[in-house]
């Protein structure tokens, strides 16, 4: 890789130990991918996805000591993941005790290292940082040093930014640089989608389904979706945008997709049409069959398949504004529908901070208060990722919950009958 | 005795028993329980690898097409060098993933653990090789399997 003299000094430690091995690093890290070069990020904000402070990632803490210790600081300030911890969440004496003294003892330990690094704020934690009320919302064309899969696979599909798949830490690095190695999807070459993907359902599919279906078949290939905009239309609006945040969570981790096209719609495929796709392209049709084939193929891992689910969790990736306020007048009509004062389990809604201060005092959450939903900022994947609650049966709308932790995937119809007693259990 | 030739990624020797994943190497949903019990051993916990599930992780020369998942693998995988449980190499069969060349990189950068690695070995080393057989990595991406 050829350095300019600043990267080339840092490399050989004019600036310290400690600043040679952050660039040593990522300097290797972009060879492997013939990376030629290392280039300024662009965008203002950082996004972390090691959010957690979990007793055992002692080593973690071990690096923020060392680049504290040197004095370094991030070049750029950053968002991170949501919070694993929220006392608002059911849990009980056990896994209060479990998750405060033992699993995530080392939270605000933690969190002091990311302020002295250069955490954004005390509310920026949220998967979705490019919400409006987050503030970390990237534009087209920005070159990025992010990790969390949904977040990098929204900056580059919706927003047009330019930002590789990284690894936690990695990210860390890039934004303490202010350069990440040319490779991959920071490159028009590497943008170019090896499939298309023909749609030919009967209706709009499940956002969450159909980024599963998708991402498990292409994998960590870029993916030129026909027949989607048929159903979202022509235009970025809060809603589309909610549904491809869901739609690219489940691509990015059903598979490994980091960026992906859909025809008349997202930015670049609105710009460069079909000359995106590569000449070789493979084709994948997907209609209700392949759907409903995928979904029966999502394995049971509850101890007890029967069990009555204890718990339930809406929001991974967090909510937008909109889908909360949705989420909470369609489980509030439907409780008034089937006669109930309460959901029939306890209903978890996560979303990020900026959204929940905008609801706040509002009709909304009066209405979540009457029934008993719990409205958090929470990542439920953390909460749910962990033995303790391996063994409780939680149901889910979110892909990538299930993929991760042993929730079991429905779909928001069935969610909501469910949770409002619209069902037998 | 066979012998492939991939690509160098983490320079290094050792011989150790092999321990073969033919899907995805899940790094957090491998390690999450062992980290969490402070299991030495780092046995496997990713319940949907039947290759791997209940099998020690640490010490072995684990050969896998790629690893999947969450992009803290990287940090993970750094995590259980610095505890010193990580396997004794890593043979990728296709050219590295990102998060799987940051967790061998920041192990070999930040850690004094030795994992030497070697990917691009190709799909037939991943048809050949079995558990149990033994692996000797030479110098130049060199590996025999025995």
């Amino acid at each position: 890789m050829k350095l300019t003299k600043e990267q080339q000094d840092i490399y050989d430690g004019k600036q310290g130990e400690t600043y040679a091995k952050v660039m040593q690093t990522l300097v290797r890290y972009g060879e492997l991918y013939g990376a030629e070069e290392m280039i300024p990020v662009t965008g203002e904000y950082g996004h972390l996805v090691t959010s957690f402070g979990l007793k055992v990632i002692h080593p973690v803490y071990k690096i923020m000591d060392e680049l504290i210790g040197a004095g370094i600081t991030s070049k750029q300030k950053f968002t991170m993941d949501p919070r694993p911890l929220d006392k608002n969440v059911p849990s009980g004496p056990i896994k209060d005790l479990v998750f405060n003294k033992f699993m995530y003892s080392m939270q605000d330990e933690y969190e002091e290292q990311l302020k002295k690094i250069g955490l954004i704020s005390e509310d920026g934690f949220s998967c979705a940082c490019y919400f409006d009320e987050q503030g970390n919302k990237p534009k087209k064309g920005d070159i990025l040093s992010w990790a969390e899969s949904s977040a990098v696979v929204y900056a580059n599909s919706v927003l047009g930014a330019r930002c590789n798949r990284n690894s936690g830490i990695l990210e860390l690095f890039g934004s303490i640089l202010g350069y990440v190695p040319r490779f991959g999807l920071l490159t028009d070459e590497g943008r170019k989608a090896k499939w298309k993907i023909i749609l030919k359902t009967s209706k709009l599919p499940t956002a969450q389904v159909l980024g599963s279906a998708i991402g498990m078949k292409v994998m960590e290939d870029v993916p030129y979706v026909y027949g989607l905009s048929e159903y979202l239309g022509n235009e970025l609006t809060p809603e589309v945008c909610a549904y491809l945040k869901n739609f690219g969570a489940a691509t990015a981790s059903n598979g490994a997709v980091g960026l992906y096209h859909i025809d008349g719609l997202t930015p670049e495929a609105v710009e460069l049409k079909e000359s995106l796709i590569e000449e070789d392209a493979q084709t994948y049709v997907i209609d209700d069959a392949e759907l409903k084939r995928v979904t029966d193929s999502y394995p049971v891992i509850w101890k007890n398949p029967d069990a009555k689910p204890k718990m339930c969790f809406i929001g991974c990736p967090h909510l937008s504004k909109a889908e909360i306020t949705e989420w909470i007048h369609k489980i509030y009509d439907a409780l008034k529908k089937n006669g109930k004062n309460k959901p029939v389990i306890p209903t978890v809604l996560t979303s990020a901070p900026g959204v929940l201060k905008t609801i706040k005092g509002s009709k909304e959450e009066k209405m979540a208060k009457e029934i008993g939903l719990t409205i958090s900022y929470i990542c439920p994947l953390m909460y749910c990722d962990n033995p303790l609650v391996h063994s409780v049966p939680i149901i889910t709308n979110s892909n990538k919950l299930r993929t991760y932790t042993s929730c079991r995937f429905y779909e928001d119809d069935m969610i909501l009958s469910m949770i409002t007693g619209g069902m037998a259990l | 005795m066979k012998e492939f030739k991939g690509r160098v990624v983490v320079p290094g020797t050792c011989t150790a028993t092999a321990l073969v994943s033919h899907g995805g190497f899940n790094t957090l949903a491998s390690y999450q329980t062992s980290f969490l019990t402070g299991d030495k051993k780092a046995t496997c916990s990713d319940q949907n690898n039947p290759d791997l599930y209940k099998k020690p992780l640490a010490g072995v020369a684990l050969c896998l097409p790629q690893t999947i998942g969450s992009t803290t693998g990287g940090m993970i995988l750094y995590t259980a060098s610095d505890y010193g449980r990580q396997p004794a190499c890593m043979l990728f069969s296709k050219p590295i993933d990102s998060i799987g060349a940051a967790g061998v990189l920041l192990s070999d950068i930040w850690t004094d653990a030795s994992m030497p690695t070697i990917d691009s070995l190709g799909d037939e080393f991943l048809d050949y090789v079995k558990s149990g057989m033994t692996i000797n990595i030479k110098d130049g991406g060199v590996v025999e399997v025995e």
